[in-house]
């Protein structure tokens, strides 16, 4: 028999409740893998025994009624876990313990999951290579030099390595789909207003959602069902119906239309993804959907419109990391000066280009020059796939420009790393579903993935269609593992 | 637009964030690049455009304004880097 770890959450969920294996097998082999993978850098912070327990407990009551009934889940060290340290990957929270739960993560635990860890991330979700981390960096298991994509980056390793058997991240300009995309794994950023943002570290909250990350496509059907749905304590949450994902997930995608948008073929884009590109178009014709070309006109705007309403929203919630309450506090002679230490020391270099960025675009005078032509500019972005959603069902491009880079590579240069985020970034600023789907290597065996956009709430259409690709590029996560 | 380095003193302090030179140095390169970046949007006429005001097309929920937590002061306390019986202390603000 294969390792319980190797199976998908789908199958893991199904075979405890046949009884093929225990909740408390399961754990401990994703606590065994978790121990002898601290290499790949993916926690913060282990939660095994309290897992032990609740696997041990579940085993014994043997409540079936939750779709993720007796399964451990390790989620990105950005969601609040009451009493359990959460960190935001940053030295201001290293030592914060709430004393509350986030919606999400609740979900998760109504549906029968339990906590299993807090997973690395880029500090405060600002980065796209979890270099940024005030925990260090996570590798790819694809490289122990590559990274694993940011700002999920510890759960994107954490699920390509089998240490969980799926996870939650959150994305604001493509923080689940680009890691996913690095990893050859799935990564869907729902809908905004989906999934309810109460209890996430605030990064921007206009664009924030949280999204699972899984192994397959059926499995992310799954999660997403799980965690989705309104709340009351999230205002920008929607109250409307979530369909059953997992039910209604099929590959007859046939008469679907789907875009195709010329501006995603940008300057010094390599051959193998505009090759990608073309193999995803052929699947989606061999499912029998009709291809047109779109044109989103603005897609270039996206990216310098997107670092000044991010770093807007962030300059504005992070004000609230002030040393008094929670977190670190370093000294000072007067109130004041123990602010400036307090955030000087408890922030790093990327966190502090951005509250920098957004306090000076937010600042007397500037409001009209950059805050409000950005969203206006937003505006213009998101008319694009209004129109474009009158033609087609769904928008498909590459996930990323390139593949997972070197760590160290474009740490110097904020820009450049920025610019790894063209293709998902404009769908933040739109409010819309996207999914990343792992569909092919590169010439140094290194994963790709295609992105899916849809229409609002339509995630069903996308998870179909990511179905449909994931049948037919037989995609395999073939590298040899190296950290264990 | 440059970020010199007395506009970096200057945001710096709004946003309480104290800097030595050395940092104020390389952030006034880093964010002099970062607004260049930016500026790619001058490009575009948006005269006419109204800005983006809401993401999702919904009107906001009202809910009945009640207490549904609380009383966890001691363990709210317990996150407080300095507290004092049942205060949060922080330096001296009145001399």
């Amino acid at each position: 028999m294969s390792k319980i770890s190797e199976l998908s959450l789908t199958k893991i969920v199904n075979g405890i409740k046949k009884k093929e294996f225990t909740s408390l097998e399961v754990t401990n082999e994703f606590i065994e893998n978790s121990k002898k993978s601290r290499k790949l850098n993916s926690y913060i912070t282990e939660c095994f025994d309290e897992a032990t327990k609740s696997a041990k407990n579940f085993d014994q009551k043997k409540d079936f009624k939750g779709l993720l009934s007796g399964v451990p889940i390790a989620v990105k060290d950005l969601f609040c876990t009451k009493n359990v340290k959460t960190t935001a990957g940053s030295k201001i929270l290293h030592n914060f313990i709430p004393t509350y739960e986030s919606t999400v993560t609740n979900n998760l635990w109504s549906q029968g999951a339990f906590l299993l860890g807090k997973l690395n991330c880029d500090e405060f979700a600002m980065g796209s290579s979890n270099e940024t981390s005030f925990f260090g960096n996570v590798s790819n298991p694809y490289g122990k030099e590559l990274v694993p994509g940011g700002s999920s980056g510890g759960s994107a390793s954490a699920l390509a390595a089998e240490l969980t058997p799926a996870t939650i991240g959150t994305d604001t300009g493509g923080s689940i789909r680009q890691p996913a995309s690095f990893t050859g794994t799935v990564g869907l950023k729902p809908t905004y207003g989906r999934c309810s943002r109460w209890g996430i570290v605030a990064f921007a909250s206009s664009l924030d959602q949280a999204g699972p990350m899984t192994k397959n496509v059926e499995d992310c059907a799954l999660l997403l069902q799980a965690m989705s749905g309104y709340d009351y304590k999230d205002s920008t949450s929607i109250d409307t119906k979530v369909d059953n994902y997992s039910s209604n997930l099929t590959e007859k995608v046939k008469g679907l239309k789907i875009g195709i948008p010329k501006e995603y073929r940008v300057e010094n884009m390599p051959k193998e993804i505009d090759d990608l590109w073309k193999s995803g178009i052929d699947y989606l014709k061999d499912a029998g959907a009709i291809i047109k070309n779109i044109s989103l006109p603005h897609t270039i705007y996206a990216l310098p419109a997107y670092y000044i309403v991010a770093p807007a929203e962030a300059s504005s919630n992070l004000a609230r990391y002030d040393g008094v309450k929670y977190g670190h506090r370093a000294k000072g002679k007067n109130l004041n000066e123990m602010y400036e230490n307090t955030r000087s020391e408890g922030f790093g270099d990327e966190v502090k280009r951005r509250i920098l960025i957004g306090t000076y675009v937010l600042s007397s005078g500037y409001y009209d020059a950059y805050y409000l032509k950005a969203q206006k500019v937003r505006q213009l972005i998101k008319s694009d796939f209004d129109k474009s959603f009158n033609d087609v069902d769904a928008i498909l491009t590459p996930s990323t420009p390139s593949s997972a880079f070197k760590i160290g590579d474009k740490s110097d240069d904020p820009v450049s790393m920025y610019l790894n985020d063209i293709f998902t970034v404009p769908i933040n600023l739109s409010g819309l579903p996207a999914i990343s789907v792992p569909a092919g290597h590169d010439k140094n065996n290194l994963p790709l993935g295609l992105q899916l956009i849809g229409r609002p709430f339509d995630e069903q259409t996308i998870l179909n269609l990511s179905l449909a690709i994931e049948k037919r590029a037989n995609f395999n996560r073939n590298f040899k593992n190296w950290w264990s | 637009m440059s970020i010199d380095k007395n506009t970096v003193k200057h945001i710096s302090k709004l946003a309480r964030i104290s800097l030595d030179e050395k940092k104020t140095a390389s952030l006034s390169k880093d964010l002099t690049s970062i607004m260049k970046f930016i500026e790619k949007l001058n490009k575009l006429n948006t005269e006419k455009t109204k800005p983006l005001t809401s993401i999702i097309d919904a009107s906001l929920k009202t809910r009945k304004d009640e207490i549904k937590d609380g009383k966890i002061r001691d363990q709210i306390l317990k996150n407080s880097p300095e507290k004092n019986e049942e205060f949060f202390v922080v330096p001296k603000v009145i001399e």
